[in-house]
């Protein structure tokens, strides 16, 4: 299968395979011989063979058997872009809800703007969302935010769409060419975060559009409708 | 077990009272994915019994003191609805309920790669709605499809199952009458690719002999409902036009 990894939504994935048909893997089933290959995300090695640990799409590239999880938690990884919701604000920090297993923590520190000791709750309060970068992760899921960066703030307007995490290569499409696509259609701005959270802003009517988008992608996403709807809409307002 | 008197349960042909053969199993059905607000979720029939099972996770565990800092947490809640036997049933947790969610939790411990989620807890809810013997080997199936539905990993999917003895004679899959007045029951968690055991209780006596032919037919019947699991698994995520 010379897909790449995270690739795009099944049927592109399918059409680098040269007639390969996309495989459905569950827990514990043997995915094939481990000799000379890599055992990548979702597969463990045992007894020279590769097991794989989750429900998903096979996928193999440079000799690495991987598995495309369908479901999945978002993990947080050093560099993700989140949308993040405060959750609880004490005087010298912020815990955000990143929709991972952990709250996160954004210290003043590392606010785009100057705090003073007490003054948090003035810029942040709970339940205003924000677009943040992952500073650092450990082992135990200890997760330190950072809105230092081009482009992070404090989400005002908008709103924010939840997927599920599986779905955001799907969403973006290769090199963003998607969700360009989904911007330039609709006229609004759309930032597709890392853990699952999308953040859409325009006027009302596209924003309703680009909300229908992404629920057909949730609905039916593992069944390529997704594109489809993509196409359609280009259409529609290619007609108009 | 409540004795086995002087009830009758295999008939003169050899065959039990709803007909079945001595290695016969009650019809399965599963279905995953049933319950939209879960992150996974499956719903299995087996016979009479009905069990529904919802994931939630993995999420930080509180309260804290049930922390692991190098691997995630299983919590298990087994309930049987009031209405799923012909007595109503307390609602709330009791003694059996309790021992059924510890024993499914240490079985789900040993397939769910805990350690990569250290401080988390998984949750998992299993409801019986209905019962007719065998609700925990039911319940600890649709815990693995549900668990494999929410994405987590595992390395099998564990089935439960159950062999008894009636009338001195080593029988698959117990129903009600025969739990109730049978001589033993082995209930039993396989993993079917590696053929390990996750969980194995007995209530009343087996030869060594009538517990292995029960094992025998326990690791048959958990081949076959492991193919209904990994089906039910596929007929929710298969693509459209495979």
């Amino acid at each position: 299968m010379g897909c790449p990894v995270g690739g795009t939504g099944e049927k592109r994935m399918s059409e680098g395979q040269v007639g390969a048909e996309q495989r459905l893997v569950t827990p514990g089933m043997v995915i094939g011989p481990s000799a000379g290959k890599h055992a990548g995300s979702g597969a463990i090695a045992q007894n020279e063979e590769f097991i794989a640990t989750r429900l998903g799409w096979l996928n193999e590239q440079n000799d690495v058997v991987s598995v495309r999880p369908i479901n999945s938690a978002y993990m947080p990884r050093s560099g993700d872009l989140i949308v993040g919701v405060v959750a609880e604000v004490r005087n010298n920090l912020w815990f955000f809800d990143v929709n991972g297993p952990f709250q996160a923590l954004l210290p003043m520190s590392l606010a785009p703007w100057k705090v003073e000791f007490g003054s948090t709750r003035q810029h942040l309060g709970i339940g205003d969302a924000a677009l943040a970068r992952v500073q650092e992760v450990d082992e135990a899921h200890n997760m330190v935010l950072t809105m230092k960066g081009i482009g992070l703030r404090r989400l005002n307007e908008g709103c924010v769409i939840a997927i599920p995490v599986n779905l955001i290569d799907t969403l973006r499409g290769d090199n963003n060419s998607r969700v360009s696509k989904i911007r330039d259609l609709t006229d609004c701005r759309i930032i597709v975060a890392d853990n699952g959270r999308v953040w859409v802003h325009g006027d009302a009517d596209n924003m309703f559009t680009v909300r229908g988008l992404i629920q057909t992608l949730v609905d039916e996403g593992h069944m390529n409708n997704f594109e489809d709807a993509v196409d359609a809409l280009e259409q529609q307002r290619g007609e108009n | 077990m409540g004795g086995y008197g002087d009830v009758k349960l295999l008939r003169d042909d050899g065959k039990r009272l709803d007909g079945r053969t001595v290695d016969e199993m009650r019809p399965v059905s599963i279905e995953a994915g049933v319950l939209p607000a879960a992150d996974g979720s499956a719903m299995v029939t087996h016979g009479l019994n009905v069990a529904v099972a919802a994931v939630y996770g993995p999420m930080e565990a509180h309260p804290r003191k049930i922390q692991r800092q190098d691997r995630a947490v299983i919590d298990v809640r087994y309930n049987m609805a009031p209405f799923s036997t012909g007595d109503r049933i307390r609602p709330g947790f009791n003694r059996r309920s309790r021992e059924i969610s510890k024993v499914t939790a240490e079985a789900l411990e040993s397939v769910v790669l805990v350690e990569r989620y250290p401080r988390s807890k998984i949750r998992v809810e299993i409801e019986i709605l209905a019962a007719e013997a065998g609700t925990r080997c039911v319940g600890i199936t649709a815990a693995a499809v549900a668990l494999a539905d929410a994405g987590i990993p595992m390395r099998d999917m564990i089935v439960g199952v159950a062999s008894g003895k009636i009338e001195d004679t080593v029988v698959l899959d117990l129903d009600k009458a025969e739990d109730n007045h049978g001589q033993a029951d082995l209930p039993v968690g396989i993993l079917p690719n590696t053929g390990e055991i996750a969980f194995l209780q007995m209530d009343g006596d087996l030869s060594i002999e009538e517990f292995n032919l029960a094992m025998e037919y326990n690791f048959k019947a958990a081949s076959e409902i492991h193919v209904l699991m990994v089906d039910a698994l596929k007929r929710r995520y298969e693509r459209g036009d495979n």
